[in-house]
């Protein structure tokens, strides 16, 4: 039986995390190559890394990051952010990324998803879809949530799915941060309107949240960043957690 | 020793690398090539493959006497061979992912697209599986029946003969996910990103 995922994410700013697990016993809270490596010996199912490095300068360090923990880290890792061409995804899975994130790039110009997913598989390209309620369906934003695009969140889902997405990575912008939960109305839409696999994410604030996600918005996977950065749960007793109230994970 | 990873455009091969480098530390060598006479001097090969199975057909032929090597390694040297994913599938007679395509014919059989029963069950089969091992097959040393594995894919290979099926998973119906004949061995799952229990049977694979 196929099982539910749950991945960590690490907003990776300048080769360094971000708003890191605050392990007393870590060598260095902000070493990216650790914390992806703490994650997947805790057994997390994937580990995604979100570059939000804003300088043009710095872009490169995302490499040397992806790099260093594709060789320490044997489950799978998606990198996303500031993600712009077929030859950005190539650089990085050069690197040892398994999977990259799209976002704006895919709203801007969809030939990038067609084109990247002919060219390595659409095994290894998630469309990372960024809405926000607006009365009753979601518009898509782009440019980390800044833009919005007028465009409807549950038909570019479908027309993603069309150019070769493998995944679809559907953030909630009205929820992201305010661990109140993930909008389960917009997963469980956009997850019934395409065949392949929808991860979940944003407002993630309790164990709960993850079952709702999966039991309710009928999400494969479920990304969380905060909860576990913080050390309020980890990732095991998050699996222990969805085991015990019947979710397949992998235990 | 020598093991040999393939490499011959067959998309992103570094997890790969990165996990064979991991297991063999400094014991064993590991060659990253399409060198034809280094692939035949090697102890053993690994044929990974990534995207279409067309696309990873046409990847191999286009080099220049590379499948007739691959080919004489396995049936005729009689050495270890290990297909990942795609790598597996182009063990088959035949593909039928994007179009019709011929595979290298080692082990009668077909790849065809998952029946994923009217869309009940999504399409790439992505994440975590537990396998079903139902052949004693070297590689599946201290595996434990039920083992998580990581799986990427849409397409399924069908041999004819099932004695060669040394594990299944459930994915809308029973689907080969690891397959042992004499010296070819493959997997429909990837070792490299399967965590501990990936790199073990990698580790199982050099040890051969």
């Amino acid at each position: 039986m196929l099982k539910n995922r749950i991945i960590p994410c690490l907003d990776v700013k300048n080769g360094r995390v971000v708003k890191g697990i605050n392990f007393i016993d870590l060598k260095d809270a902000g070493d990216p190559v650790e914390q992806a490596q703490i994650y997947s010996d805790g057994g997390a199912d994937e580990i995604c890394f979100l570059d939000i490095t804003a300088s043009n300068e710095n872009r490169n360090t995302i490499y040397d990051v992806v790099e260093k923990t594709s060789k320490k880290c044997f489950v799978p890792l998606t990198v996303g952010g500031g993600i712009r061409s077929v030859d950005d995804i190539n650089k990085l899975l050069n690197c040892g990324a398994d999977k990259v994130s799209i976002n704006t790039a895919a709203v801007q110009n969809f030939e990038v998803v067609v084109e990247s997913s002919k060219k390595f598989g659409s095994q290894c390209i998630v469309v990372a879809i960024d809405a926000k309620k607006n009365s009753d369906n979601w518009e898509i934003f782009t440019h980390g949530g800044r833009n919005n695009t007028g465009i409807d969140a549950i038909e570019f889902a479908k027309k993603m799915e069309n150019c070769g997405a493998g995944e679809l990575l559907v953030t909630s912008m009205d929820r992201d941060g305010t661990q109140v939960g993930y909008d389960i109305e917009l997963m469980s839409k956009i997850s019934s309107k395409v065949n392949i696999p929808v991860i979940a994410s944003g407002g993630v604030g309790n164990l709960d949240h993850l079952v709702e996600g999966i039991k309710l918005g009928n999400a494969s996977a479920v990304l969380a960043a905060s909860i576990f950065h913080y050390g309020k749960y980890s990732v095991k007793e998050a699996k222990e957690y969805l085991d015990l109230k019947g979710i397949p994970v992998r235990i | 020793m020598n093991v040999t990873i393939v490499d011959y455009n067959s998309g992103n091969i570094s997890s790969v690398i990165n996990s064979f480098k991991e297991v063999a530390k400094d014991k064993v060598n590991i060659e990253v090539t399409s060198d034809l006479n280094k692939i035949k001097s090697s102890d053993k090969v690994v044929l990974p493959g990534q995207g279409s199975f067309k696309s990873c057909v046409d990847a191999l032929n286009s080099l220049n006497g590379l499948v007739d090597t691959l080919s004489d390694f396995v049936l005729n040297d009689k050495k270890p061979l290990l297909g990942i994913c795609v790598g597996l599938q182009m063990f088959a007679d035949i593909g039928y992912e994007e179009k019709e395509t011929k595979g290298l014919g080692w082990i009668s059989g077909k790849v065809s697209r998952i029946n994923n029963q009217n869309n009940k069950y999504k399409l790439p089969h992505i994440g975590w599986n537990e396998i079903n091992i139902v052949k004693d097959s070297k590689i599946f040393k201290d595996i434990k029946n039920n083992s998580h594995m990581y799986f990427v894919h849409s397409y399924e290979f069908i041999p004819e003969n099932k004695n060669v099926i040394s594990a299944t998973i459930d994915y809308s119906s029973n689907i080969v996910c690891a397959v042992e004949k004499e010296n070819i061995f493959g997997t429909q799952f990837h070792p490299e990103k399967s965590d501990k229990i990936g790199l073990k049977i990698i580790d199982n694979f050099i040890r051969l």
